[in-house]
């Protein structure tokens, strides 16, 4: 019987010729990742475990990125236990404030992963690198631990879903309101324990932005992971940061899905994911007159620098609405710097809105822009539950780049189509 | 029978935000999570409850983030056990890592009322209901699980096999 793109990458990294769908196997791994909230607390079962190094100093990478620069003194006390094991393990991969940028943003622009590569996360938007053509799923801390002490990591080989994706994009159409329709039709557990494997003839107009903001949101459908085949957009990034050899899996042709969603690019809309679920999704014009107080651009999903680019092309020569605090989070110091070349950060700063360095701050209402009791957001974000982005009666509306921007400038939700 | 305790209801997909929310992710000390459990659905949760008292929810519990403070902060605040009809699939592993004992079972969600006193034989697998007399079967887990749940979790599992390890080497 024929392999999904998933199960061979992962049959290929247990040293097996095939795997079959519900079998547990030991998976060696080619990158353990851990952030400022999950490594502590790896750090600690690492310990309990009795590892003393770590398997390979060159495939743990921890990015401080969550509640940095430090928010406050328990995170700075957080941040330096990762720090100081960091240093006595010397881990290579090791990113602090000047270096770091989103996990998700970071990993794939320094080339550490790279398509057939498989990678445990301890942060569930792990699954990012499945644009890349590679195996990445999130776990928790005491995963990671096991991860950093063994090399390995035991797997559920998962079934699949198989998005056929056909058509073109219209304009201001992106990855992102495709993951969010696919994400509304199935539902947050659509996906539960499965793959989410992309495939047809719509995925070359897609960038490795989109892709990246498509797996990105697999979990958000419970997905293990969300993958993409290997085309020549996806060898052209990688090409530009080789650091290491990559390798390329295909599904086989007899491959078995559990179902196959087909999705046409020609007849997506902008979507917004309304509170307080993901899954609660609209075409942008089934929404009226939702005022909102804040937009926040940026994030593991849409902090890309064609995420900027779009808010951008929406924010030049327009203001954004007084009552609007725009914040937009450039989601690398690499993109912060072509930000800067590209004359975006006049822009959005000439526009009205502020521009941070990299965190992940107002996404899982950390820092950088907590909403008060009946605020409302528009963000590129991933997760709109209660509670997410502060306080528990403030509503997170998710939605694309050019979406967002939109919104700012009218201060409401907003199809950017409409802007004169 | 295991553990009693009495039951509080959640209903489907209630996310890892909702456990925990993130802004008290400054801290791993299991004693401070554990007060703001449940904070942002019921701000009364770690007040009610008694050691030993079971949540009961609906589908996909502990979908959205991975942090592992989620279980820990549930054990903490004295649940003994948590029965869904599923589980977002980090929050699954992360509770058989910890030590949380979870289990599935559609028929105890779907019967089991707030306030009903539970009892669960987790070796049997038999979730009982004392308020209504009534029992309810859960799903078993897979024979692998059930082996990492032998070890204690996670950490006496990699444990022996890095004990393993240094064996072979000699």
């Amino acid at each position: 019987m024929g392999m999904t793109m998933t199960q061979k990458i992962i049959a290929n990294h247990c040293g097996k010729t095939s795997v079959e769908v519900g079998e547990f196997v030991e998976m060696n791994l080619d990158i353990v990742l851990g952030n400022d909230i999950t490594t502590p607390v790896a750090i600690n079962e690492f310990n309990k475990m009795g590892a003393e190094e770590v398997y390979d100093k060159e495939k743990i990478v921890i990015v401080l990125d969550h509640f940095t620069p430090n928010k406050d003194i328990k995170s700075a006390q957080q941040c330096k236990i990762s720090r100081e094991f960091a240093k006595e393990k010397e881990i290579v991969n090791f990113f602090d404030v000047g270096q770091m940028g989103i996990e998700h943003a970071l990993l794939p622009e320094k080339g550490l992963v790279v398509a057939g590569d498989t990678v445990i996360g301890a942060d569930s938007h792990t699954c990012t690198y499945g644009a890349l053509g590679a195996f990445s799923t999130g776990v928790g801390s005491t995963d990671m631990a096991g991860g950093m002490a063994l090399g390995t990591t035991w797997i559920k080989v998962p079934s699949a879903l198989k998005i056929n994706i056909t058509g073109k994009k219209k304009p201001f159409v992106s990855g992102k309101d495709l993951i969010l329709h696919l994400i509304g039709k199935i539902g947050v557990d659509g996906a539960l324990y499965k793959s989410i494997e992309f495939t047809g003839e719509g995925i070359k107009e897609l960038s490795m932005d989109d892709r990246f903001a498509i797996s990105n949101m697999a979990v958000e459908a419970g997905g293990k992971n969300g993958i993409f085949p290997v085309d020549d957009k996806t060898i052209n990034y990688m090409e530009e940061r080789k650091i290491k050899e990559w390798k390329i899996f295909q599904a086989d042709e007899d491959a078995v899905y559990d179902q196959v969603i087909d999705i046409n690019l020609n007849e997506l809309e902008p979507t917004v994911a309304c509170p307080s679920s993901p899954e609660n999704t609209k075409p942008i014009d089934e929404i009226k007159d939702i005022y909102i107080d804040q937009v926040v651009i940026g994030s593991c999903t849409n902090g890309r620098i064609e995420d900027m680019r779009a808010a951008g092309q929406i924010l030049k020569n327009r203001k954004v609405d007084p009552g609007v605090r725009t914040i937009i989070i450039p989601a690398t110091q690499e993109i912060y710097k072509q930000c800067i070349k590209e004359g975006l950060l006049e822009i959005f700063i000439d526009a009205g809105a502020v521009v941070s360095t990299p965190t992940c701050g107002p996404c899982l209402g950390g820092h950088m822009g907590i909403l008060a009791a009946g605020e409302k957001a528009v963000t590129t974000t991933n997760r709109n539950f209660i509670g997410r982005m502060g306080h528990k009666e403030s509503e997170v509306y998710l939605a694309s780049p050019a979406v967002a921007a939109a919104s700012a400038v009218t201060g409401k939700i907003e199809n950017p189509n409409n802007l004169k | 029978m295991d553990i009693k305790g009495k039951a509080y209801k959640f209903g489907s997909d209630i996310d890892t935000d909702l456990i925990i929310p993130a802004r008290y992710l400054n801290t791993t000390e299991p004693e401070e999570l554990a007060k703001y459990c449940m904070q942002d659905i019921d701000e009364t949760f770690t007040e009610k409850i008694n050691q030993g008292d079971i949540i009961v929810a609906g589908k996909n519990f502990g979908c959205g983030s991975s942090r592992e403070h989620a279980p820990i902060a549930i054990k903490a605040a004295g649940i003994s056990c948590v029965i869904a009809k599923s589980y977002a699939r980090i929050f699954y592993r992360n509770s058989f890592n910890i030590g949380l004992p979870i289990l599935e079972s559609k028929e105890a969600s779907d019967n089991i009322e707030e306030g009903d006193h539970i009892a669960v034989d987790f070796s049997k697998g038999i979730i009982r209901n004392i308020t209504k007399n009534e029992e309810y079967k859960a799903d078993k887990f897979p024979d692998f699980i059930q082996n990492i749940i032998k070890y204690d979790g996670l950490v006496g599992y990699v444990k022996n096999k890095l004990n393993q390890g240094a064996k072979n080497d000699i």
